[in-house]
């Protein structure tokens, strides 16, 4: 079994592993910048709507993008994606495309949870003081709206890594990707596909640890 | 005459307010004038804080008119018309009914409307300005839980651009010196105990030098002990002549501090006076009720 091992490590293939976790990382990375973005603004125009029943139409466009991009498979996304919507991108701006206008959707629900649960009295005396609807919810709501989505928003972040081992199919040399290559060279599943298993599991600890972190922290200076 | 109209912060006429079909304030007419302490008692859910917070509008009055030094915050008086509009109608087959009235009453509605349009666009220009001088002290603090007490009471006079940041940090070093609680400035909301949360709030209301106060049962939610420290800072206001408006249950706030004191009942004013002939000569049978209730 160890010969497995060493033929999967053999030369520079070890190198392989790390240059494919790089690129995961930055696909993740980048896919999540993109749903933040995104997924700010929507929770913003649908809080905006719920509260002061403006931004109609808008808050319709958002409704369905979220129905659209939570309701279909992400491979079905990707696939469209590069196929079809964005062909003459580069593969890996299609992929952190891809899955940050779909993280979007998920994000877009995380932060939208938290500025609902801000209570009334807030932005009440936000208001009382003469500041505008939008000072309100930028400098009182917001802020206090992103901590309390910030650990789903983690565990959204850490669940996105693992989503995007299907980005070889596009061509993107991902984590994944680079086992299927060095399977195809020595013949044997094994030994590459646990490398990979143990490298994506010690990424998702070391930031689920964070998050434990994260997540004291904050009830701290919450309490 | 001219004196006393100068100087009335605050004047409302014939107020209502609807929530949904149930009607919670029913015309209330009261003049509040530069200096008042106005303690406003009245049984549970009689539209006390609906009436407060219809003042400065975090509740949308339904008819009425809002006047706060001078400039109209609120003012729709469509519920005239229809009280007028519906006599009109109630003549329906009869002799009396009289065609031009009602026509001229449909033109005068279609007035009505155009010129409410034109008044609530430049009352929304201003709202934010009038909410300025209008201050508000809740009964559950809302302080701002993400920001330190300094934050809290510099956010407003800095984002609004109203003083420098060192200038509104130097009036809530000031303020907090006041109250005793300078040695709060950099801590969390979190931190504080009910009664410190509370004379905070007031600071950071204070903190945008306020033409009126308006306290919604401030002591309320406060444990028996802390009660005492907000409203010795409430009567030390009182003292220096801030215009207050206060719905309280404590009847020795009215009965000491205020100048006027006002029952509420059934949505709108049933009796005002001062606190002496208030207490010791109540006209009203609600009222000589209520007191009885309160005072055991
Ligand atoms: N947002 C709302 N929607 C519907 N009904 C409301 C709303 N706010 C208040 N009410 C109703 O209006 C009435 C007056 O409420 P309000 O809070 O003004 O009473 P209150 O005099 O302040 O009472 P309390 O002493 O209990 O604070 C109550 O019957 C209440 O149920
Ligand atoms: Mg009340």
């Amino acid at each position: 079994m160890w010969k497995n091992f060493r033929i999967a490590l053999k030369g520079n293939r070890w190198k392989w592993y790390f240059e494919g976790l790089q690129t995961t990382l930055t696909i993740s990375l980048g896919a999540i910048l993109v749903g933040c973005v995104i997924g700010i603004i929507v929770a913003l125009i649908k809080y905006t709507n719920k509260k002061y029943g403006k931004l109609k139409i808008a808050r319709r466009i958002c409704d369905v993008y979220i129905t659209i991009f939570r309701g279909t498979p992400v491979y079905v996304q990707m696939l469209l994606m590069w196929l079809v919507i964005l062909v003459s991108l580069s593969d890996m701006t299609i992929a952190i495309l891809t899955f940050g206008i779909n993280s979007g959707a998920y994000v877009a629900e995380i932060i939208r949870g938290g500025l609902e649960s801000i209570d009334d009295g807030q932005l009440e005396a936000g208001s009382s003081l003469g500041l505008s609807k939008l000072q309100v919810l930028w400098h009182i709501v917001l802020p206090q709206a992103i901590r309390r989505a910030l650990p789903p928003f983690c565990n959204e972040f850490i669940a996105l890594i693992k989503e995007t081992s299907i980005i070889g199919t596009i061509g993107v040399m991902d984590l994944t990707k680079v086992a299927d290559n060095i399977i195809g060279r020595t013949r044997e599943p094994f030994a590459p596909y646990i490398i990979v298993a143990v490298m994506y599991l010690v990424v998702v600890l070391i930031l689920t640890f964070l998050l434990r972190l994260l997540e004291k922290k904050l009830s701290r200076s919450d309490k | 005459m001219e004196q006393q109209e100068k100087n009335t912060v605050l004047s409302v006429k014939n107020l209502h307010k609807y929530f949904g079909k149930l009607e919670v304030l029913k015309g209330v007419d009261i003049d509040i004038h530069k200096g008042d302490v106005v303690a406003v008692i009245g049984p549970s859910g009689c539209g006390k804080s609906t009436f407060l917070r219809c003042l400065n509008r975090l509740e949308e009055p339904t008819s009425g008119r809002i006047e706060f030094n001078g400039e109209t915050v609120f003012k729709k008086e469509r519920r005239e018309w229809k009280a007028a509009w519906k006599a009109l109608q109630a003549k329906k087959g009869t002799d009396e009914y009289d065609q031009t009235a009602v026509n001229e009453a449909k033109l005068a509605y279609q007035e009505l409307r155009k010129k409410e349009k034109a008044t609530e666009k430049s009352i929304q220009k201003n709202l934010d300005k009038h909410r300025q001088k209008i201050g508000m002290v809740f009964q559950q603090f809302n302080l701002f839980p993400h920001l330190t007490i300094l934050q809290n009471i510099t956010l407003a006079p800095v984002k609004l651009k109203l003083k420098s940041k060192e200038e509104a940090e130097q009036t809530a070093m000031d303020l907090l010196k006041r109250i005793g609680l300078e040695d709060k400035a950099n801590v969390y909301p979190s931190t504080l105990s009910g009664g410190q949360k509370q004379r905070i709030a007031i600071v950071r209301a204070l903190a945008m030098s306020p033409d009126v106060m308006l306290f919604d049962e401030p002591t309320s939610a406060l444990d028996p002990e802390m009660v005492g420290e907000v409203l010795k800072v409430m009567t030390e206001l009182a003292n220096e002549g801030m215009t207050m408006v206060v719905v309280t249950h404590e009847m020795g706030f009215a009965k000491e501090v205020a100048n006027r004191v006002i029952f509420m009942n059934e949505g709108v004013i049933k009796e005002e006076n001062t606190p002496k002939e208030f207490f010791e000569n109540p006209q009203d049978e609600r009222l000589k009720d209520f007191l009885s209730k309160v005072l055991m």
